[in-house]
C-alpha cells in the first residue's frame, strides 16, 4: 500500500494580525514592533516562532502564538502612533493547515495554479486552492496553507483528497 | 486563458486569479456633469479591435487593481501598470508602438506627463 | 472470399505479451486477448471484424484505423456507474474481465433491424431531416422528434453516477512537446540540452509513434532518444497523456489516463493537466486518409497503416488476403509487412500511372503484383470484404477484373494533425505538392508577448519522411479524391467520406448543388465531420469533394474550424475534484454544527448555508417558521447573523469616503452610534444596505448583506485604489473574524442581563453600540433591529461564537428562547415593511422607488449614484413605487405576480402596472402580507389590483401601507 503524499493537519493556536500602513514610512517601526525584518514583495520572514508575510504593497500579516497576541497588538498600536494605519486581529477569520511530507508539493500542485518547483523558501504566494482563496509558503518538511475559516472544511477536504496514497504526480 | 503580471506584487497570475473590470482610464462624471458626458462615462465604451486598456484586479492575490494594455485581437499583452496612472505611462506607449507602429494614443500628451502620485 | 483463421499470427506483435492471456466479454461472448492488446486488436484476433453500425443507415462497420482517429469501432464499456458509451476500441487498452458491447444495433450487431435504413438510403440524402420534418409544424414536437430521438444517437447515456475519482494538476514548462514519436523526442532532446524545463506528452501507452513500426532500426533510434531524455532532471516524459486543447497564452490542457478501467487500483481514473507552456512544439504526426471508392465502408476495408499496425504491433492478421490500394509509396510498406507475416497479397492497386520508387521496387522484387493507373470500382461483400472489382482510375468504373480478398488496405495520402496548432489561431497553408494542409510557419498562434508560441515538427509539419536516416526515398503522392476519376452517381452514392455519420461523396455534391458554398455550412447541412471523431479521417476528402463540386481550388474552400478537445473527454475529468462534498466550497458559520444537530433546514445564501428554519418533530417548514416568529414576537429568539458582511473602514479620510459610498451622511455619525445606510452604484441603482457603526474618531464598521460582503469590500477597494487613491483610507474585511448573534424579542434584554458582563444594556439606546465583555467573552453589542422587536446584535470572536450561542440557549430556556432562521427573519422584516436587497431590488431599483428618500442626503454635493438619480427616467413620476398589498382572498399572492392594467401592449400582452416583490403568510397578523412595486402606488391607497394567475384565476389585492405591524415602533423598546 502506497503512502499518502503528505500529512494534512489543521493547526490551531496561531494568532494573525493584519497590518495596513505605508510600509516605506512605517517599515522600521514595524520591524521593531514585530521583531522581524519587513519582507519584500511576496516575501515572508520568520524567526521560527513568529512570521511576517507580505500581503500587498500596504499590508502585512503577522503570525504568532495566540499567547503573544495581546502584547503584539499593543506594540503595533504604539509603533504606528501618528501614522495612518490599520491593525486588526484576524486570528479567528482564518484556517491553517500544514501539508508535510515528501510529496507535499504534489498536493498543492493539484489545487493551485502555481509553479511549485519555482516557489522559493521565504515566498508567500497568495492564490487559490481549487475554488477558495488560499495563501501558502514553505515550512520545514512541507508547506503551510492558510484559508478562510468558513471554508475550512472544504479546504481540509480537498487537501486530504489530493494527498491520497499513490497519487503522486511523478510520471508513471 | 490569459496570464498577466501584477505590477504590485510581480506575480504572473492566470486569468482565474484575476477579476476583470472593463475599460481603463474612464474619467468619473459627477453631479455637475452634462447628460452627454454622463452617458459617455456610464455607457460609451471603446471596444476596439486592437490596442485596449483595461482594468484587472489581482483578486486571488494582493487584491490590487491594475491596468493592462492588450491587443483584443491577438491577445498580445504590451504591459501592465498601476491603477494610479491617469494615462498609460510612456514605457507602455513605447511598448505598444514597438509592435503597432501605426497606433496613435487618443489622449493629449500634456496630460500624460502628469506624474502619478503613487509612483 | 470467406474469412478464415488464424487471426492471431504465430509470430510478431511488438506491443503484446502472449504469456498473459486476458479474458473479456463482447456482446455476451467470452473471448480472450493478450496483454498489450487494444480492444480492437483483441477483437480482430478473435476474428471479430464487425464492431458497430453506422449512425444513419446502420451499415455494418469494422475498424478502419488503429488509433485515435477511428470513426467506426465505438463500443460501450463497463456496467453500472462505470458504463461508458462510444469508446474507441482502437485506443482502449484491453483489461482482464472487461465487459464490452456493440452499439447502435437491435436486436444484435449481426441482425440490426434499423439496417432497413440502408435499403431506403436513396430516400435519406443530406438535409433529409430539414426538408422532410418541417411541416406540419406541431408534428415535429409531438411525432417526429420523439421518434427520431429514439432511433438516433450513438450508444446510450449512463444512468448511474460515476464511482471513480478524477483529479487535476497544474504544471509549468518552458517547452511542451506534444507527441512522443521520433520528431517529438528529437525536439525534446535538442531543447533539453539547453537546460529548459521540458515536458513531453504522448497519447499512447508507448513511445515512438510510427517509427518502430515503419522502419527497421526504428525502435533502436527511439530507445536511444529515450535513454538520453530520461537521464535529464529537466525533462518530464508522460505517456498515456493526450493533449486535448491549446488555449490562449500557452495554456495546454491534457488528459492523463491513470487507472482507466482498472478501478481496483485505488487511483484517480484520469488526471486533467493544466499546463502553462512557454512554448509548444506539436509533433503530433499525420493521419492517413481513406480513398473514396464505392462501398469503401464494408468491414475489412481499412487504412493501410492500420493494417500493418495490427500485423506488426499486435501480431494480428486482419485478414488472410490483403489487397492494397494506394496513391502513394507508403502503403507498399503494408504489402511488404503482410507478405513478411506470411499473408497473401494478391495485388497492389496504385492509382498513379507510374510507381517505381524504392518501396514499389521492393514489392515487385517480393513477387507482389503491382497494377498502376488502376482503381477500385466497387467492393464486394456485405458484412465483410469478399472481393474488389478493379477499373481504370481515369475511367468511369468499367470493371476490368475482380480480385478475391478479405481485407482492402487503402491509402489516400496523409494529413498532418494540425488540431493543436489551429485551436489557438494558427493558420494553415495548402501544400499542392503533397496534397495536404499544413501549418503556415508565418502565421502561428501567438503568445502573451505577441510572438509565435507554437512550432511544428515532423509529419505534423508535412514532413512525412521525418525519421531521418531511417527513411527510404519515396515517390510523390498523387491526389485522388474520387476513385475512379469519372465515377458515375451510382458509384459516388456509395463512396463514404464520413463513416460514422454516413456522409457520402454524393451528399457533399448535393449540398454544393443546393447552394452551400461555405465549408462551415456544408458541414452542418451534411453533418460531415460532426461525429465523435470530428472528421479526423473525413475532413480533407470532404473539402476536396466540395471544392471540385464548386469548381474552386481547395485553399479557397478552406477548412472547418478545429476546436478542442482533440478526442472526447469525459465530463468527470473536467470536473476533477469538484464533485460531491467538494463540488463547491460551502461556507459555514462558527455555529453551523449546532444548527445541524438541532435539525436546521438549510438554504444556500451565496456559498453560505444558513438555517432557513428549525423544524421540530413532525413540523413542516411552514409550521416551523410560524412557530419561530411567534416565539420572537412573544419572547426571545436568536438568529445566527455571522454571515453579514463586516468591513472596517479607517483613516483620516474615512468619513469623507463613506459619504461618497452611502447615499446618506456617515461622516456626521457620532462615535457610539449606528446608522442605516444605502449603497448605490454609479447607475444609481441600490446595490446593498446595512447598518454602519462609528467605532472611533477615524474608524467605522460597515455591515453589508450576506451576499454583499466580498462584493462591497471589492467595491470600496476599487474606488479607493482607482479613483480616490490619494485619500487616506484603509479597509479590512472582518466578516469571518466575528460570529454575530441577533437576540430579538421583548425578553431579549432580560435574557442578556442574566449574563455577567460589563455593558449596561439599560443605558444602550436604540441605534447605539457598546464594547465590553459578555459572559466572559469580548463582545460588541449593537442595538439594532431587523425584526421590529427589542433586539441586540452581538459580535464576538468567531472562535467563541458557538460558546455564546450555547450560553444564551441555556440561560434563556425558561424564557422560551427559540432559534429562528432566515425565513422567520424575512417574514418579520416584511411585517415591518423593511426592504430586502434582492427581493425589493433587482438591479434596476433606486432607493427613491422604495420610499427611502429619508436615507438620501440632500445636503451632500456628491455620492456614488447621485448623478444617475438625476436622470429623467429616474425622476419620472411614473416609476413603480413600494407599497403594501393586502390579499382579498386570504391566500398569499405569489411572489413575482404582476398587477395588470387596462389594455394590451404592441405584442398583444396585457399591460402591467406593478408586481409583488415579497409575499408571506404573517403568523403575527394571521393573514397574508405582501410588498409590491406599483405605478403611483403611494397615492393609490385602498385601490384593488388584479393579479392574474397562470391557472387563469385572478387574485386581488388592496394597496396599503407597507408597514403592517407596530407602525409606531413601540416594540423596539421591548
Amino acid at each position: 500500500m502506497a503512502e499518502i503524499l503528505a500529512q494534512v493537519a489543521r493547526i490551531e493556536g496561531l494568532a494573525m494580525i493584519t497590518i495596513r500602513a505605508d510600509l516605506t514610512r512605517a517599515g522600521d517601526a514595524l520591524a521593531e514592533a514585530t521583531g522581524l525584518p519587513i519582507p519584500g514583495p511576496t516575501g515572508i520572514t520568520t524567526d521560527g516562532v513568529r512570521s511576517l508575510g507580505w500581503m500587498s504593497p500596504d499590508e502585512l500579516l503577522l503570525i504568532l502564538p495566540q499567547a503573544d497576541k495581546a502584547q503584539a497588538m499593543q506594540s503595533l498600536d504604539q509603533a504606528l502612533t501618528g501614522e495612518h494605519a490599520l491593525v486588526a486581529d484576524m486570528s479567528d477569520a482564518r484556517a491553517v493547515f500544514d501539508v508535510t511530507g515528501p510529496r507535499a508539493d504534489d498536493v498543492i500542485a493539484k489545487l493551485a495554479p502555481v509553479d511549485l518547483p519555482r516557489l522559493a523558501p521565504g515566498t508567500l504566494r497568495r492564490s487559490r486552492a481549487a475554488q477558495t482563496a488560499a495563501a501558502f509558503w514553505r515550512i520545514p518538511g512541507g508547506l503551510r496553507v492558510i484559508g478562510f475559516r468558513s471554508t475550512a472544511d472544504y479546504l481540509g477536504l480537498i487537501l486530504s483528497e489530493a494527498a491520497r496514497p499513490g497519487t503522486g504526480l511523478a510520471p508513471r | 486563458m490569459l496570464i498577466l503580471t501584477c505590477p504590485y506584487c510581480g506575480v504572473q497570475a492566470e486569468e482565474t486569479e484575476l477579476h476583470p473590470g472593463g475599460e481603463a482610464h474612464l474619467k468619473r462624471v459627477g453631479p455637475d456633469g452634462s447628460d452627454e458626458d454622463f452617458e459617455a462615462y456610464l455607457f460609451a465604451r471603446k471596444n476596439p479591435k486592437g490596442v485596449h486598456f483595461e482594468r484587472w484586479r489581482h483578486a486571488y492575490g494582493c487584491g490590487k487593481w491594475f491596468l493592462a494594455a492588450r491587443c483584443t485581437a491577438s491577445l498580445q499583452v504590451f504591459g501592465t501598470y498601476k491603477a494610479q496612472n491617469p494615462y498609460p505611462p510612456a514605457e507602455i506607449v513605447d511598448a505598444i508602438r514597438a509592435h503597432r507602429p501605426d497606433w496613435q494614443p487618443d489622449w493629449t500628451v500634456q496630460h500624460a506627463q502628469a506624474e502619478s502620485p503613487a509612483e | 472470399m470467406t474469412r478464415t483463421p488464424p487471426f492471431r499470427l504465430a509470430q510478431g506483435g511488438r506491443l503484446i505479451d502472449r504469456a498473459f492471456q486476458l479474458p473479456f466479454r463482447f456482446d455476451g461472448r467470452h473471448l480472450r486477448g493478450v496483454a498489450g492488446d487494444t480492444l480492437a486488436s483483441a477483437l480482430l484476433a478473435n476474428g471479430q471484424m464487425l464492431m458497430g453500425r453506422s449512425f444513419k443507415y446502420h451499415r455494418p462497420r469494422g475498424p478502419i484505423a488503429s488509433g485515435a482517429e477511428e470513426p467506426n469501432a465505438l463500443l460501450s464499456l463497463g456496467q453500472g456507474g462505470r458504463f461508458e458509451p462510444n469508446q474507441r476500441a482502437t485506443t482502449t487498452p484491453l483489461v482482464a474481465g472487461m465487459v464490452t458491447r456493440s452499439q447502435n444495433c437491435w436486436p444484435s450487431l449481426d441482425n440490426d433491424l434499423m439496417a432497413v435504413n440502408d435499403w431506403l438510403s436513396p430516400l435519406f440524402p443530406a438535409g433529409f431531416y430539414y426538408k422532410t420534418f418541417i411541416h406540419p409544424r406541431p408534428f415535429w414536437k409531438h411525432l417526429f422528434e420523439p421518434v427520431i430521438r429514439r432511433s438516433a444517437g450513438l450508444g446510450a447515456a449512463p444512468t448511474d453516477a460515476d464511482p471513480d475519482r478524477y483529479e487535476q494538476a497544474y504544471a509549468f514548462a518552458d517547452l511542451v512537446v506534444v507527441g512522443g514519436g521520433i520528431a517529438g523526442l528529437t525536439a525534446a532532446r535538442d531543447a533539453a540540452a539547453s537546460g529548459q524545463r521540458v515536458i513531453v506528452l504522448e497519447q499512447a501507452p508507448h513511445w515512438g509513434g510510427r517509427t518502430p513500426t515503419d522502419h527497421p532500426g526504428g525502435q533502436a533510434a527511439i530507445d536511444a532518444l529515450l535513454a538520453d531524455l530520461s537521464g535529464r532532471a529537466n525533462v518530464t516524459l508522460r505517456r498515456n497523456t493526450m493533449a486535448t486543447g491549446l488555449y490562449d497564452h500557452g495554456y495546454l490542457i491534457a488528459r492523463e489516463a491513470i487507472a482507466d478501467h482498472d478501478p481496483n487500483a485505488g487511483l484517480p481514473r484520469q488526471r486533467l493537466w493544466r499546463i502553462r507552456a512557454g512554448h509548444v512544439v506539436t509533433a503530433t504526426g499525420a493521419l492517413e486518409r481513406p480513398l473514396s471508392f464505392a462501398c469503401n465502408d464494408v468491414p475489412g476495408v481499412m487504412l493501410a497503416s492500420a493494417v500493418r499496425d495490427f500485423i506488426i504491433d499486435y501480431g494480428v492478421a486482419p485478414g488472410q488476403s490483403i489487397l492494397v490500394v494506394t496513391n502513394n509509396d507508403d502503403a507498399y510498406r503494408t504489402a511488404l509487412a503482410a507478405r513478411a507475416a506470411g499473408l497473401d497479397v494478391p495485388a497492389i492497386i496504385d492509382a498513379r500511372p507510374l510507381a517505381d520508387g524504392a518501396l514499389p521496387q521492393a514489392a515487385r522484387a517480393a513477387g507482389i503484383r503491382v497494377l498502376t493507373g488502376t482503381g477500385i470500382a466497387k467492393v464486394k461483400g456485405g458484412k465483410h470484404v469478399e472481393a474488389a472489382a478493379l477499373c481504370d482510375q481515369s475511367g468511369d468504373g468499367r470493371v476490368l477484373e475482380t480480385i478475391a480478398c478479405d481485407v482492402i488496405a487503402m491509402s489516400g495520402g496523409w494529413s498532418p494533425v494540425v488540431h493543436l496548432w489551429s485551436h489557438c489561431g494558427g493558420k494553415l497553408l495548402w501544400d499542392d505538392q503533397a496534397a495536404m494542409f499544413r501549418p503556415d510557419p508565418d502565421r502561428p498562434p501567438l503568445g502573451a508577448d505577441g510572438k509565435g508560441n507554437v512550432t511544428v515538427t515532423g509529419a505534423a509539419n508535412g514532413d512525412l519522411a521525418c525519421a531521418g536516416g531511417l527513411e527510404q526515398p519515396e515517390g510523390a503522392t498523387m491526389p485522388v479524391w474520387v476513385m475512379p476519376a469519372r465515377a458515375p452517381y451510382r458509384l459516388r452514392a456509395k463512396m463514404w467520406l464520413d463513416f460514422q455519420n454516413d456522409v457520402k461523396v454524393s451528399d457533399v455534391e448535393l449540398a454544393a448543388r443546393e447552394g452551400y458554398a461555405s465549408v462551415e455550412h456544408t458541414k452542418r447541412y451534411t453533418t460531415l465531420g460532426m461525429a465523435t471523431d470530428q472528421g479526423k479521417v473525413s475532413n480533407i476528402n470532404g473539402l476536396a469533394i466540395l471544392s471540385a463540386a464548386l469548381d474552386q481550388p481547395i485553399p479557397q474552400t478552406g477548412t472547418t474550424t478545429f476546436r478542442p478537445p482533440y478526442t472526447p473527454l469525459t465530463l468527470a475529468t473536467i470536473a476533477a475534484e469538484a464533485r460531491g462534498e467538494a463540488f463547491q466550497p460551502l461556507r459555514k458559520t462558527p455555529i453551523h454544527g449546532w444548527h445541524e444537530t438541532h435539525g436546521a433546514s438549510f438554504e444556500p445564501v451565496g456559498q453560505w448555508r444558513r438555517p432557513y428554519c428549525y423544524p421540530q418533530g413532525a413540523e413542516d417548514r411552514h409550521a416551523a417558521v410560524n412557530r419561530e416568529i411567534l416565539a420572537v414576537r412573544g419572547g426571545v429568539g436568536t438568529l445566527d447573523a455571522s454571515t453579514l458582511g463586516k468591513i472596517l473602514v479607517k483613516g483620516p479620510d474615512a468619513g469623507r469616503f463613506l459619504d461618497m459610498l452611502y447615499t446618506n451622511m456617515m461622516s456626521t455619525l457620532p462615535v457610539g452610534k449606528c446608522r442605516y445606510g444605502l449603497m448605490c452604484n454609479e447607475n444609481g441603482f441600490l446595490m446593498d444596505d446595512g447598518v454602519v457603526a462609528r467605532l472611533s474618531e477615524d474608524s467605522w464598521l460597515c455591515h453589508t448583506t450576506t451576499g454583499g460582503a466580498e462584493r462591497i469590500h471589492g467595491h470600496m477597494e476599487d474606488w479607493l485604489q482607482c479613483e480616490w487613491w490619494d485619500w487616506k483610507v484603509y479597509t479590512a474585511n472582518l466578516t469571518e473574524q466575528f460570529a454575530q448573534i441577533a437576540v430579538a424579542g421583548p425578553k431579549a434584554r432580560a435574557l442578556l442581563e442574566r449574563l455577567p458582563g460589563t455593558i449596561d444594556l439599560a443605558a444602550l439606546p436604540f441605534m447605539h453600540w457598546a464594547e465590553g465583555e459578555l459572559a466572559g467573552i469580548p463582545a460588541c453589542i449593537f442595538r439594532i433591529s431587523f425584526s421590529g422587536e427589542l433586539s441586540y446584535e452581538i459580535a464576538v470572536p468567531a472562535g467563541r461564537g458557538l460558546e455564546l450561542w450555547q450560553i444564551l440557549h441555556r440561560e434563556g430556556r425558561d424564557l422560551g428562547i427559540t432559534a429562528y432562521g432566515t425565513e422567520a427573519m424575512h417574514v418579520m422584516r416584511a411585517e415591518k415593511g423593511f426592504i430586502m436587497i434582492g427581493d425589493e431590488t433587482d438591479g434596476t431599483i433606486i432607493p427613491q422607488d422604495l420610499g427611502l428618500d429619508w436615507a438620501i442626503s440632500k445636503k451632500k454635493p456628491d455620492y456614488i449614484g447621485k448623478r444617475a438619480q438625476q436622470r429623467p427616467h429616474m425622476t419620472d413620476a411614473n416609476r413603480w413605487k413600494l407599497v403594501g398589498i393586502e390579499s382579498l382572498s386570504n391566500k398569499v399572492i405569489p411572489d413575482g405576480a404582476h398587477a395588470v392594467a387596462p389594455g394590451r401592449n404592441a405584442n398583444g400582452q396585457r399591460n402591467v402596472q406593478g408586481r409583488i416583490t415579497s409575499s408571506y403568510h404573517s403568523p403575527t397578523l394571521g393573514k397574508p402580507i405582501a410588498m409590491a412595486l406599483v405605478r403611483h402606488g403611494p397615492s393609490r391607497m385602498g385601490e384593488v389590483l388584479d393579479f392574474p394567475m397562470p391557472s387563469g384565476d385572478v387574485m386581488q389585492g388592496r394597496i396599503c401601507d407597507p408597514v403592517f405591524y407596530d407602525k409606531e415602533g413601540s416594540r423596539l423598546n421591548g
